[in-house]
Order: C-alpha cells, then structure tokens, then sequence
C-alpha cells in the first residue's frame, strides 16, 4: 500500500467552508459505497477513528500469536506443530498487513507499537485469557477464529481501500484456521476420556470470552453508531454476536459437547438461539488490562521489541554504510 | 570414499531427520518474539521446511527400522540417548546473532551434505534431498545475509555475531566426522567468504566437542525433549 | 522518531505473462532484505513466480485533487473505443 506525505501541511485556502462541502462530498461517497484511498481528503476523526481500529486490530494479530506459541513447543504430533507454526505465521503475516493498511494514514509502524507497549493502545480482549491445555489450541482455532471472521468477512466491504485490502487478503488465509480447530477438537472429542474432558472444559473457558470478542452491546458502544455510518463497520456488535452464536451451537452439538449457558435455547419465532446474560463487567475488567494474563503478554511484545532493538540498529546501520560506499 | 558405505541409509535418515527436528523446534521457540514481523515470518518458514524433512527423513528412518514406527513415534517416543542429531542443532536460541551464526553453519553444511546425497543410489533418501535443497539455498543465503548485516552494523551487533560464531564453532567438528570430512574445505571456503564479508575472520581451530551423532548430547536436549513430548507422554497411545 | 525501518511497496508476478501487481509492503533496511521480506510474507501460497520491492517514498502519486483534470477529459472521447464504428454484419474478420 502506497504511503503518501502526510507531512505537508494543509493549504491554507482549506477554509471551514470548504470543509463542510468537502465533508458533504465525503459523506456522499462512503454512502454510495466508493472506496476512500489513502490521498483523498478525509475528515479527520475519521482518520483517527481508521487509525484507532486499523492498530487495534493488528496489536490483536501479534499479541493473539502468544497465546497459541504458548503451545507450539508442545504441540502432541509433527503434523500439528506445522500447522500451529503456519497459523501462528499466518497472524504475524495479518498484522503486518494491518500495520501497512494503517501507515497509509500517516502513522508509522514503530508509533504503533510503542502505543501499544505503552499501554495507551488496546487489543483484543480474548488474548488475556491463558492457554492452559492442548485442547485450547483447537478451542482458538474454532471459536476464536470463528469469531474474527465474522467480524472480517464483513470488513471487507469496509470504506477505506487499504483496510479492505488487507481484509480480504486476511480472510482468505484464514479460512483454514478455524478448520483446523475445530478439527483439533474433533479428535478430542471423539478421543480418550481424558482428552474428552480437555476439550470440554476448554470450551466452558473459551465460550464466554469468545461472546465477548464482538464487544459491548449496541445500546452501549459508543463508537458503534458514527462507524456504521462511515462504513468503518458493516455490522453492529450485537448482530455479529447472534450470527456466530446461530453458527456455533450445531457445531458444538456435532462435537457432543455442550455450550455452558444454561439458557441457551433455539428461539422459534425469532429463529435465533436466545442467550444468558454476558458478564460484561469481566469484559470491561479485561479491557482495562485486569486479564489473567494481560501483563504477561504484553511484557513479551515489550521484550521482544526492545531485546531485538540492536538487531534493527545494525540493519540500518549496514544499509547507511553499504548507501555511503555506493554513493562514494 | 569407502567410508561412505559405512553409514545404512537407516542410520543417515535418523540423524539428519533428528537434525532437522530438532534444529526446527529451536525455531518455533522465536514464534512471536523475533526483532520484527518481517523475520518473524522468515524463521517460522525455515523452521516448516525443517519441520518438514523431519518427517520425510524420520518416517522413511521409521520404515527401514521395521518396528512399525512412524515420525511421530520417533520423535515423541524415544530417549535422550537414542536421538542422533548434532550438537550444533540442540544449541539453545541464545541472542538472533547466536542463532543465525548457528542456521549459517547448518544450513552451509547441509546444502552440501545434501548435495552428495541427491546423488546417493538409496532413491528415497536422494528424492528428500532435492527437494530439500531448493529451501537450503533460501536458508544458508538468508542466514549469511544477516551474519554480515550483523558484523557490518553496529559495534554491539558486531561483538554479539562475533560471539555467536565462537559459540557455534565448537560444534563444527562433529559435522564433518566420518564420510562428511571431505565436505569440510568446501564448507570453510562459504564461511570464511561470509565471515569477511561481516568483518569478521574464520577462528582459530578448537578442540571439537561431539557426541552428538552417538546419542550423548548436551544438557539442552533434555530440556527440548521434556517439552516437546510432554503431552504425547501424558496421554500414551492418543490420537491427536 | 529515530530508527525507522524503511518501508517497500511490493509487487508480484503471479505467473509469467502477467505484469506484477502490487500487494502490500514490507519493512527491511536494505534492498535486499525487503525481497526476501516480501517472499515470506507475500508468497507463502505460491502466489508469485517474480516480485519487486520498491522503496515507498520514491512512488510519486497523483493527487486526487486533480483526478477530474487528469482523468475526465477521457470520458467523452469515445471515438477511441472499436464500438464506435458501424461495420455491416458480413464483413468479417475487423
């Protein structure tokens, strides 16, 4: 993706005025469904709002490989270390994208990571959750995964051309994750007792955190409106949430295992599974970095970034050397 | 060279499968805490292609043993003793300088190693050769790249390579023991070219440590080891 | 901000006989680390058989600003398409 000199200042004939039309003219445009691309004129919340969502998504990227590398250097056979280490690839590959969608709006990669190592910046909460057995790699792969391509086939239509991009790129390499996992619980569940009651019990502790994924209710989200509106997001949390719990159930049912809400109960009328109520004060607790294992991950982004600085420095430094020997 | 015969195909097949497996699993332990996305990405793709001729070498090493044993039983089932791989493989990560010293001096050995064995009359063996090679050249090219990005760089990345080529260079012996002598001036020529490139020179001979290819290793293998086949352990004879 | 790894457009040629079309980008201090870069992010599917890396900032862009002045001027030359011209229905092989 072209990145553009967003350090030129702004004309300065950019009277208000001109901005109201130009605001007009942008409006008009995401409504009919245009693409916005990284030179055109944006109004600039909406550019914060990209840059917000766009960063946000990608820290999930990298900080969600942690959780599941957690469990390549024990993964029970070669066939799944494979598979586990091109997944867990496949996510650094997504947040490369990502961090490229969002260096086309005038941040660079580096600010976005000391953001997020900084704390000022956030990531999905579903990473603060801890993998504790093998059976949670599958329960990722098929309900953490399920949950994010929700969210990203939908993103794909999203307004900004970069972020589409990297989406429909994303999407496609992802469709085999959730296979994967839920073919990694297939084998539990049909396996020894004991593996039997590993998979149960990763999916009475991934359940909830997944339902969470889609974040806080629509009468609560407060960016929700204004990005629908923009076409940032094509779909409202709430609906997000209903048609991966519509899609789940019968898959954990072909699992013979059972979803941990008692009241979960296939609606007639609204042809939709109705649901328990979501602890969403555990949600918020997650999303102010109270996770289980919130300050574990982030101290390995930490780590790793700044263990690794010097790597960086002798790049850059041979580069200048071998640019100066050229040039001489 | 009459001492190629020296080695059975069996024999050949579990030490550069145990090779492979092992030097992969080092790989794996950089998933997610790499110095950036790019080279994140690059070590997971060798650690796959590593990953798999492990499973090539080992289940045709399974299958000329007779005892029914496939990869993963090799890999998960057998002792400390019993792995044949060199000592330069099981070498802990260290610092990226440390372990692209150590890819640089694998990967070189092996693209001639498998160069020779491409050629061999046991088909199999020959066939996971070539198709081996093409990723060989990937990995000896970018490990050298980063040994001189490292020794060109910085004083700190300079000192830092530098201790990584001193670290890895006591296992070098052992790669060019038996039939693989003959590889040595070959190999030494790649290094040292690589190494001035990086400012840096080939050492001073040392005395070699080795065992490796007999089953006595260093103390980290059996650190690798309980980890890797902690839960095929736990659960003998489950499916996964 | 100090140290900034340089960024690279990447473009791919998925099989020879196709031009190569851009797919993203990639961080590397050096020309030669951003084609290796690019193969491991980009490629990972055979998705290519050729790649170029260019450096971001040496793409000059057209402003959308000018897109009308640029482009539009096209629109109403119509006598450049074949659709324009009636040839009668038994004259073959034009």
């Amino acid at each position: 993706m072209y990145t553009v000199d967003y350090s030129k200042p702004q004309e300065p004939r950019l009277a208000e005025a001109e901005d109201g039309a130009r605001l007009a003219a942008f409006d008009a445009r995401v409504a009919a469904d245009d693409f916005i691309e990284p030179k055109d004129w944006m109004p600039e919340a909406y550019r914060k709002t990209l840059i917000r969502q766009i960063s946000q998504h990608a820290h999930s990227e990298v900080v969600g490989m942690l959780p599941e590398g957690n469990w390549l250097t024990r993964a029970p056979s070669l066939r799944r270390k494979a598979i586990l280490l091109a997944k867990i690839q496949d996510e650094g590959g997504h947040g490369l994208y990502l961090y490229s969608a969002a260096e086309t709006l005038g941040v660079t990669r580096e600010e976005l990571i000391e953001a997020l190592h900084a704390g000022r910046a956030k990531y999905s909460t579903i990473f603060n959750y801890p993998t504790i057995t093998w059976a949670d790699i599958g329960a990722i792969g098929w309900l953490v995964d399920g949950a994010a391509i929700m969210n990203q086939v939908a993103l794909q239509r999203t307004s900004y051309g970069p972020y589409a991009r990297a989406m429909v790129r994303i999407c496609k390499e992802e469709s085999f994750h959730q296979r994967q996992g839920y073919e990694a619980m297939m084998v539990l569940a049909n396996g020894t007792a004991a593996q039997q009651r590993m998979a149960q019990d990763a999916l009475n502790r991934w359940w909830w955190p997944s339902l969470m994924m889609f974040g806080p209710p629509d009468d609560s989200s407060p960016n929700s409106a204004q990005s629908i509106r923009w076409r940032i997001k094509r779909e409202t949390n709430d609906e997000l949430r209903q048609r991966f719990i519509d899609a789940t159930v019968p898959q954990a049912e072909a699992l013979g295992l059972s979803i941990p809400d008692p009241e979960l109960k296939w609606n007639e009328a609204t042809q939709h599974y109705d649901f328990g109520p979501i602890d969403w004060e555990e949600f918020y607790a997650v999303v102010r970095g109270e996770g289980p294992t919130a300050k574990d991950r982030l101290q390995a982004r930490i780590d790793a970034w700044e263990d690794n600085a010097w790597v960086r420095e002798a790049a850059l430094a041979h580069a200048e050397k071998q640019a100066t020997k050229q040039a001489a | 060279m009459a001492q190629t015969l020296a080695l059975s195909p069996a024999e050949l097949a579990l030490r550069l499968g145990d090779d492979a497996l092992i030097l992969s699993h080092r790989l794996c332990e950089w998933c997610g805490r790499a110095p950036t996305l790019e080279v994140d990405l690059a070590l997971s793709n060798i650690g796959l292609d590593l990953l798999g001729q492990a499973q090539f070498f080992l289940n045709y090493a399974g299958e000329l043993d007779g005892n029914g044993r496939d990869a993963d039983k090799l890999a998960y089932h057998r002792e400390e003793h019993e792995f044949k791989n060199s000592l330069l493989a099981e070498q802990p990560n260290g610092d990226f300088a440390r372990t692209m010293v150590r890819q640089f001096f694998f990967s070189a050995w092996q693209l001639l190693r498998f160069q020779e064995l491409a050629a061999s009359p046991d088909g199999t063996l020959a066939a996971i050769a070539a198709k081996a090679l093409k990723e060989i050249a990937y990995h000896v090219q970018f490990a050298a790249e980063w040994v001189v990005r490292l020794g060109d760089g910085t004083a700190e990345s300079k000192r830092r390579v530098a201790e990584g080529v001193i670290w890895s260079w006591r296992f070098v012996d052992e790669l060019f023991t038996g039939e693989d002598a003959a590889l040595r001036p070959a190999w030494e020529a790649r290094v040292q070219a690589t190494l001035a490139q990086a400012g840096l020179e080939l050492p001073a001979p040392v005395r070699g440590i080795t065992g490796g290819r007999e089953g006595r290793h260093s103390e980290h293998l059996g650190h690798l080891l309980a980890e890797m086949q902690y839960v095929q352990r736990c659960h003998p004879n489950a499916q996964w | 901000m100090k140290n900034i790894t340089p960024i690279w457009e990447v473009f791919v040629r998925a099989k020879n006989g196709l031009s190569h079309r851009h797919v993203g980008s990639v961080h590397a201090a050096d020309a030669r680390g951003a084609v290796e870069a690019a193969r491991d992010v980009y490629t990972r599917r055979m998705e290519g058989v050729s790649l170029w890396v260019v450096p971001s900032n040496a793409i000059t862009a057209s402003d959308p600003g000018e897109a009308a002045a640029l482009f539009a001027p096209a629109e109403d030359k119509i006598y450049r398409h074949p659709t324009f011209y009636v040839v009668p229905d038994n004259v073959k092989h034009i």
